[in-house]
C-alpha cells in the first residue's frame, strides 16, 4: 500500500513538470505585457520599457525560466506583477470561496444524484428512468452561467428570497453562509447531477444483475437496504471514478460561476491574472489546480481499497 | 403528541430555527454597523495596483483620492485652489512660493513638511505629461523651510497651479519623503498618506476588496467642499471597495441593498434602478466622457492625411453614442477635442463630426486619394464593456465610405500590447483603436496625450509626426491670458482635425447609482468619499 | 423480487424481438436528429433564411422587443436577432464538427501509435496526464488570447484539451485488440506497421471514436459559449450562438428573449447530439447498451 502511493506520487512529478514548462512557455509566447496594464493609459514607450525592466521581464525566456524553477524548488511561488503580493498570500486569500463552493457543490451532486440514479436503475424503462435520463442530458446541454441567470433571477428576484451575489464565511454563520452559497452550488452542480446520475445508474444496472443482490433479495431484505447497502456499494467504484475525473470539468464551472455570482474565488482570480498577463500568478495557479487534479484522483484510487477488499496495492 | 413533534422536527420549525438564527446574526451584524458606520460601494474596476504614480489607471486614483491629500485641487468650476498648501506668484511670474497649512499629518502621527512635498512632486512629475512638460521649464525645486515650496522657472510657464491642481490622470498626491523616494518604475510598498481616510492593510484583497477608515487626526480645510477642493471631512467610519466583475450582479446587488453605492452600472439597466425608490440615480462627474478613435500615422492607408480625412468624414457621432450608451440623456455630440463645457471648448474644424458624417463626401475623398483597398486593422477589446461597440460602429461606417476593414476581437491587454508596436500592421502592428478619457485628462492642449506631435520617439500611440502642432504648444503653453489661451487652443484644433490627429467622438456621462441612506454625496469629476453621511 | 423479475425478463424480451424495442427506442433520437438536420439546413441556407444581415446595425432600433419586421427582437447594436441565431448555427455548428475532426485527427494516430510502440507510449502518456491536469477552459483561453482570436484558433483552443482523452480512448482499444489471435497472425507473418494498424487496429476504434466524437462535438460547442462569456471567444462579427448570448448577457432583465432564444438553440442543438450519442453507443456497443456513458 504505501510504496504504492510513494509510487503513484512520483508518477504524479513529470505530470507537474510538463505542467510546469507548457504553462510557461505559453505565457511567454502570448503577446501582452503586463508593465502596460501597470502603467495605464498614458505611457509612453520609454516609461513602459522601464518598468518592464524592474519587473525582470526583459531578460532572456531560459534566465526567467530557471529563475522560477529555482523559485519554485525553495517552495516559493513568486510574487504577482500587478500587485506585488505574493502568489501564495492571494491564492489563500481566495481559497475559501472556491473551497466552500466545491465542496458544498460536490456533497449536494452527490446526495441528488446518486439516489437519482438508484432510483432510475430500479425502475430500469419506467418514467422514472426517462425522467432521469432526459434531466441529465439536459444538464449537459445547457451552459453553466444560463442556469445562473435563472436561479437568481427565479429566486433572488421574483422570490427575493435569496441574496444575488456575494460570499460570506461560513465562521461568520452558517445562515449568512448557506443563503449565498446554495445558488451558485446549485448551478455549479448541474453538469455534475447529470455526469454522476448516469454512471450510477449504469453501474447499478451491472451491480442489479448479480448474485448476491438476487442473494440479498431472496434473503427478504428490504428493498432500500438491498439497493443502497449491497448493490451501490459496489457499484460504487465507477461512481467514485467519474467525480475524480468530473473534477476538471468542475474547475472550468468555477470559473463561470464564481463571476456571476462574484464570489471571490480561485478562478475568477485566474481569469483576471490571464488578462492582465499576470505570469506568476498564472503559473502558480495552474501549478496548483493540476496538482489538485493529480492529488484527488489519487485519493480516489487509494479508496477504493476501501470500498472493495478485493483491491490491494 | 409532544414527544413526537419533538423527535420528528417539522420542516417548518426547521425553516422558523434557520430564520431566527439568521436574523440573530443579521442584527448582531447591524448592531456592529450602529457603532461602525460602513459604506460597501462597487467601483468600476478592483484595485490591483496601489501607486497612483505608477499607473494612470482610474481605479487607482481614486484610491488615492481616499489616502492621499493633494498639494492642490480644483474647484466645481474647475479653478485651482488651495489644498496642502496655498500659493503665490512673484511678479515676473517666475517663482511659485508654496505655503503648508498647519496640522498636516501623515498616517502614522510624523508631520507633512516641505521637504517630503518635493520628493513626491519629483516623482510625480517623472511619470505625468503635464509634470514633464513644468520639469522642463524649471530651474529648480525645493524646501526651503519645513512649510515652503519654491519652484524657479527658467522661463515663463503659464499653467504652473493648473497643472499641480488637475484632478486627472495623475494628481499631485503627497507622500512621506522615504515613500516618495522610490524610483517611479517602481510601485511603492508602503501605503501611507495624510489623507482623509486610512487604508487598511490587513483587509486588502487584490482585485477583490480593498478598506478603509476614517482618519480621525485628518485636519480639513474650514471652506465647504467643491470639486476636489475645500473641507474634506469623513462622515462615515469604515468605506469598502467590493469588485463585481458582472454588471448584471453588480446592479442585482445595488437593486436589493446588498450594496451602498455604484459607481458605473451600464446605462442600458438603469431602468431597472430608476424604479427603485430608495436609491438616487445621478451622474456626479459632470463632465463625463470623451470616447475617441485613433488612426496610426505611421502605415498606409492612415499615413496618408486625405484618407485620413475620409475616415473621419465618414464618422457619426451620434452612431457611437447611441451603441455605446443609448439614452440620449446621458451622451451629448461634441465637437470639441478638450470636450465640451470646459475652459478650451470649441467646435472648430468638427463640422462633419457634428452634422452626422458625409459618406458621400468621405468616398469621394477616398477615390482621390488614391485608396488601394488595402484592409484597414481595426482593434477591438472584447473584455472591456465601454470598448467594445465603437469598433463595431466604425467598421460600419467606414465599410460605407468604401473602406475596406478588417476587425480584430482582443482582449484589452493584446491590444494594449499591440497598439505599442510601430510594425506594419501586417507584421502585428495596426491602423486604428478606440479608448475613453475623463475629460480633464483631455481638457486642454498641455494635458491631452494625443495633442503631442514629437512623432516616433516622443508621441502616444499613432505617432503622429507634427512639427506645427508642437509650434502651437509652446506657444500655448506661454500664454497668460483666459481669451489668449482660448484662442491659440482654437488653432490647434482646427489644425489638429485638419491633419486628422484623432477622432472626438462625442461625450458621454456615466451615472452612479447609491442608497437613499447616504446623503451629501458631492458632485465631482473623481468619485470621493469624504462628506458623505449614512443613516441606519 | 418481483421487480427483480420483472427487469430481467425485459431485458431478455428486448433481444429475443429487436425489430419491436428498436422502433420505440428510436423514436427520440429520430426526433434529434430532425432537429439537428434541420438547424444544419438552416446554417447552410442561412442568407436565404435571415430576414436581415446579421451585421447590419440599427441604432434607433436597438433592444427593441419582437414584432413583425425583427421576428424576436433587437440586439444592443440594433441587429436583428433572428438573423444573428440563424447565422450564429453556422459558425457554431463548424466549431463543433471541426473540434471534432481536428481531435480526432490529432488523436487517431497519436493514439494508435501510443498503443503500439511501448517506448512512445510511456513519453506520450506523460505529456497526456500533464495537458489533461491543466483545467480545459483555463487552456483554452491563454490559448485563445495566445493565437489571436479566429475561428480556427477558438476551434484549436478547445480541441488541444479533448486531445488526451482520446489518445487514452484510442489506446485502450489498441492495447485491447493487439491480443487478438488475427492481429498477432499479423505481427507474426512480418505484415508491414502501418498495414497492421489501417487494416487491423483501425476499424476496431471506428465505433468508439463516433460515440465520442459526438460527445467532443457536444462540448466543444458548449465551451465555445464559456469562452464567449468570459471575454475570450468570438468577435462580435462572426455571430455564434455562444456569442450572441453573450452579448445579450448584460440586458438579461430587461430583454430575456436575447439569452433565451440564442439559448435554446445551443441546447436543442447541444441535446440533439448528445441523445445521438447515447443511441449511437447503445447500437455500436451491444456489451453496454444498457449502461450510458459516463
Amino acid at each position: 500500500m504505501l510504496s504504492y502511493i510513494m509510487r503513484r506520487i512520483l508518477a504524479a512529478i513529470p505530470v507537474m513538470c510538463v505542467v510546469a514548462i507548457f504553462v510557461f512557455l505559453l505565457l511567454r509566447i502570448t503577446p501582452g505585457d503586463p508593465a502596460a496594464i501597470i502603467a495605464g493609459d498614458m505611457a509612453t514607450p520609454e516609461q513602459l520599457e522601464r518598468i518592464r525592466a524592474s519587473l525582470g521581464l526583459n531578460q532572456p525566456i531560459h534566465v526567467q525560466f530557471i529563475n522560477w524553477v529555482g523559485q519554485l524548488l525553495s517552495g516559493n511561488l513568486g510574487t504577482s506583477l500587478i500587485s506585488q503580493t505574493p502568489v501564495t498570500t492571494l491564492i489563500y486569500q481566495r481559497l475559501e470561496p472556491t473551497l466552500s463552493l466545491a465542496l458544498v457543490a460536490i456533497t449536494l451532486s452527490i446526495l441528488i444524484a446518486v439516489p437519482m440514479g438508484v432510483m432510475a436503475a430500479w425502475r430500469h424503462g419506467g418514467w422514472i428512468d426517462n425522467l432521469v435520463m432526459t434531466a441529465s442530458v439536459l444538464g449537459f446541454s445547457v451552459p453553466v452561467f444560463v442556469i445562473g441567470y435563472i436561479l437568481i433571477q427565479i429566486f433572488a428576484i421574483n422570490l427575493g428570497i435569496l441574496p444575488v451575489q456575494g460570499f460570506r464565511s461560513i465562521f461568520a454563520g452558517v445562515g449568512p453562509f448557506a443563503e449565498r452559497i446554495i445558488l451558485p452550488a446549485l448551478t455549479l452542480s448541474t453538469i455534475y447531477i447529470a455526469l454522476i446520475a448516469r454512471m450510477t445508474r449504469a453501474s447499478m444496472l451491472d451491480v442489479l444483475g448479480e448474485d448476491y443482490v438476487r442473494t440479498a433479495r431472496a434473503k427478504g431484505l428490504a428493498e432500500r437496504l438491498v439497493l443502497f447497502r449491497h448493490a451501490l456499494r459496489n457499484a460504487a467504484i465507477p461512481i467514485l471514478t467519474v467525480i475524480g475525473t468530473g473534477f476538471a470539468l468542475m474547475i472550468s464551472g468555477v470559473v463561470v460561476t464564481e463571476s456571476v455570482f462574484n464570489l471571490p474565488g480561485l478562478g475568477r482570480l485566474t481569469v483576471d491574472a490571464i488578462l492582465a498577463r499576470d505570469y506568476p500568478v498564472i503559473q502558480g495557479l495552474i501549478l496548483l489546480t493540476s496538482f489538485i487534479y493529480v492529488a484527488v484522483n489519487l485519493l480516489i484510487d487509494l479508496s477504493y481499497a476501501f470500498l472493495d477488499p478485493r483491491i490491494r496495492y | 403528541m409532544a414527544f413526537l413533534s419533538a423527535g420528528r422536527v417539522p420542516l417548518s420549525g426547521a425553516i422558523k430555527a434557520f430564520m431566527t438564527i439568521s436574523a440573530f446574526i443579521a442584527m448582531a451584524e447591524s448592531g456592529a454597523a450602529a457603532k461602525d458606520r460602513t459604506i460597501t460601494a462597487v467601483m468600476h474596476s478592483g484595485v490591483r495596483v496601489l501607486d497612483p504614480v505608477i499607473t494612470t489607471a482610474h481605479i487607482t486614483r481614486n484610491h488615492a483620492y481616499m489616502i492621499y491629500d493633494t498639494l492642490l485641487s480644483i474647484d466645481e468650476k474647475f479653478q485651482p485652489q488651495p489644498q496642502m498648501a496655498a500659493w503665490k506668484v512673484s511678479d515676473d511670474g517666475l517663482t511659485y512660493t508654496f505655503t503648508l497649512r498647519d496640522g498636516l499629518k501623515w498616517h502614522d502621527g510624523a508631520a507633512v513638511t516641505a521637504e517630503d512635498c518635493v520628493a513626491s512632486l519629483k516623482r510625480w512629475a517623472t511619470r505625468d505629461g503635464g509634470g514633464q512638460m513644468l520639469m522642463d521649464y524649471t530651474a529648480s525645486l525645493e524646501a526651503t523651510d519645513a512649510k515652503t515650496i519654491t519652484l524657479k522657472l527658467k522661463e515663463k510657464f503659464s499653467f504652473v497651479v493648473e497643472t499641480l491642481a488637475k484632478p486627472s490622470a495623475l494628481p499631485t498626491f503627497m507622500m512621506p519623503k522615504r515613500v516618495a523616494e522610490s524610483p517611479s518604475d517602481k510601485a511603492i510598498t508602503e501605503h501611507i498618506g495624510s489623507g482623509p481616510f486610512k487604508f487598511v492593510a490587513a483587509e486588502y484583497q487584490p482585485g477583490v476588496k480593498i478598506v478603509y477608515e476614517k482618519n480621525k487626526d485628518y485636519i480639513p480645510r474650514s471652506e465647504p467642499p467643491s470639486g476636489t477642493s475645500g473641507g474634506k471631512v469623513a462622515k462615515v467610519d469604515r468605506v469598502q471597495w467590493i469588485t463585481m466583475p458582472d454588471a448584471q450582479t453588480a446592479v442585482n446587488a445595488v437593486n436589493s441593498g446588498e450594496i451602498d453605492y455604484l459607481e458605473q452600472p451600464p446605462i442600458d439597466l438603469l431602468p431597472l434602478l430608476t424604479v427603485n425608490k430608495e436609491l438616487t440615480v445621478d451622474a456626479l462627474n459632470k463632465l463625463g466622457m470623451q470616447t475617441m478613435g485613433r488612426m496610426n500615422w505611421l502605415h498606409p492607408p492612415f499615413d496618408n492625411p486625405k484618407i485620413r480625412r475620409a475616415a473621419m468624414m465618414a464618422m457619426n457621432q451620434k452612431d457611437f453614442l447611441a451603441a455605446l450608451i443609448g439614452n440620449p440623456q446621458y451622451f451629448k455630440v461634441c465637437g470639441s477635442m478638450y470636450g465640451c463645457d470646459t475652459p478650451m471648448a470649441t467646435d472648430v474644424g468638427a463640422q462633419s463630426l457634428l452634422a452626422g458624417g458625409d459618406a458621400a463626401a468621405a468616398q469621394a475623398l477616398l477615390k482621390e486619394a488614391g485608396y488601394d483597398g488595402k484592409p484597414i486593422v481595426l482593434m477591438q477589446a472584447t473584455d472591456v464593456t465601454t470598448l467594445i461597440s465603437q469598433p463595431i460602429v466604425a467598421s460600419q461606417l467606414l465599410r460605407k465610405a468604401g473602406f475596406n476593414v478588417d476587425l480584430q476581437p482582443m482582449d484589452w491587454q493584446t491590444l494594449v500590447g499591440r497598439r505599442a508596436s510601430q510594425k506594419p500592421p501586417a507584421e502585428g502592428g495596426w491602423n486604428m483603436f478606440f479608448t475613453n478619457w475623463v475629460i480633464p485628462e483631455v481638457w486642454n492642449p498641455i494635458v491631452n496625450p494625443m495633442l503631442n506631435g514629437r512623432g516616433k520617439t516622443g508621441a502616444w500611440f499613432g505617432w503622429p509626426d507634427d512639427p506645427k502642432l508642437e509650434a502651437l504648444r509652446a506657444e500655448f503653453v506661454k500664454a497668460g491670458a483666459e481669451d489668449q489661451r482660448k484662442a491659440i487652443a482654437g488653432k490647434i484644433q482646427e489644425h489638429s482635425l485638419e491633419v486628422v490627429n484623432y477622432i472626438p467622438l462625442g461625450q458621454y456621462l456615466l451615472p452612479s447609482a447609491w442608497s437613499k441612506k447616504l446623503s451629501g454625496v458631492l458632485y465631482s469629476p473623481v468619485p470621493i468619499f469624504w462628506n458623505i453621511e449614512m443613516k441606519d | 423480487m418481483a421487480i427483480h423479475l420483472k427487469d430481467e425478463t425485459e431485458q431478455i424480451a428486448r433481444w429475443r424481438i429487436p425489430q419491436l424495442r428498436l422502433r420505440r427506442s428510436l423514436i427520440v433520437p429520430l426526433a434529434a436528429g430532425l432537429c439537428l438536420v434541420s438547424m444544419v439546413i438552416m446554417a447552410i441556407f442561412a442568407p436565404f433564411l435571415a430576414p436581415h444581415d446579421p451585421l447590419a446595425m440599427l441604432p434607433a432600433e436597438r433592444l427593441k422587443p419582437a414584432s413583425d419586421i425583427f421576428p424576436l427582437g433587437t440586439d444592443a447594436y440594433g441587429r436583428d436577432l433572428l438573423s444573428r441565431i440563424i447565422y450564429g448555427a453556422r459558425v457554431s455548428l463548424i466549431v463543433g464538427i471541426g473540434a471534432t475532426l481536428i481531435s480526432v485527427a490529432i488523436g487517431l494516430p497519436l493514439g494508435l501509435l501510443a498503443g503500439f510502440f511501448r517506448i512512445l507510449d510511456a513519453i506520450l502518456m506523460r505529456i497526456m496526464d500533464g495537458i489533461m491536469a491543466i483545467p480545459s477552459v483555463l487552456l483554452a483561453i491563454a490559448i485563445v488570447t495566445l493565437s489571436g482570436v479566429s475561428i480556427w484558433t477558438v476551434m484549436i483552443a478547445i480541441t488541444i484539451p479533448e486531445v488526451p482523452r482520446l489518445v487514452r480512448l484510442v489506446r485502450s482499444v489498441v492495447l485491447s485488440a493487439r491480443e487478438e489471435p488475427y492481429v498477432e497472425a499479423a505481427i507474426s507473418v512480418g505484415s508491414s506497421m502501418p498495414k497492421i494498424m489501417w487494416r487491423h487496429l483501425m476499424p476496431n476504434t471506428l465505433a468508439p471514436l463516433i460515440v465520442q466524437g459526438t460527445y467532443i462535438c457536444a462540448n466543444a460547442i458548449l465551451t465555445e459559449a464559456i469562452l464567449s462569456f468570459l471575454g475570450a471567444g468570438l468577435g462580435t462579427e462572426t455571430p455564434s450562438w455562444g456569442n450572441v448570448i453573450a452579448e445579450g448577457r448584460v440586458y438579461f432583465q430587461i430583454n430575456p428573449g436575447l439569452i433565451f432564444w440564442p439559448g435554446l438553440f445551443l441546447s436543442l442543438c447541444i441535446l440533439s447530439v448528445n441523445l445521438i450519442g447515447d443511441k449511437a453507443r447503445d447500437m455500436l456497443d451491444p456489451r453496454l447498451a444498457k449502461r450510458s456513458r459516463l
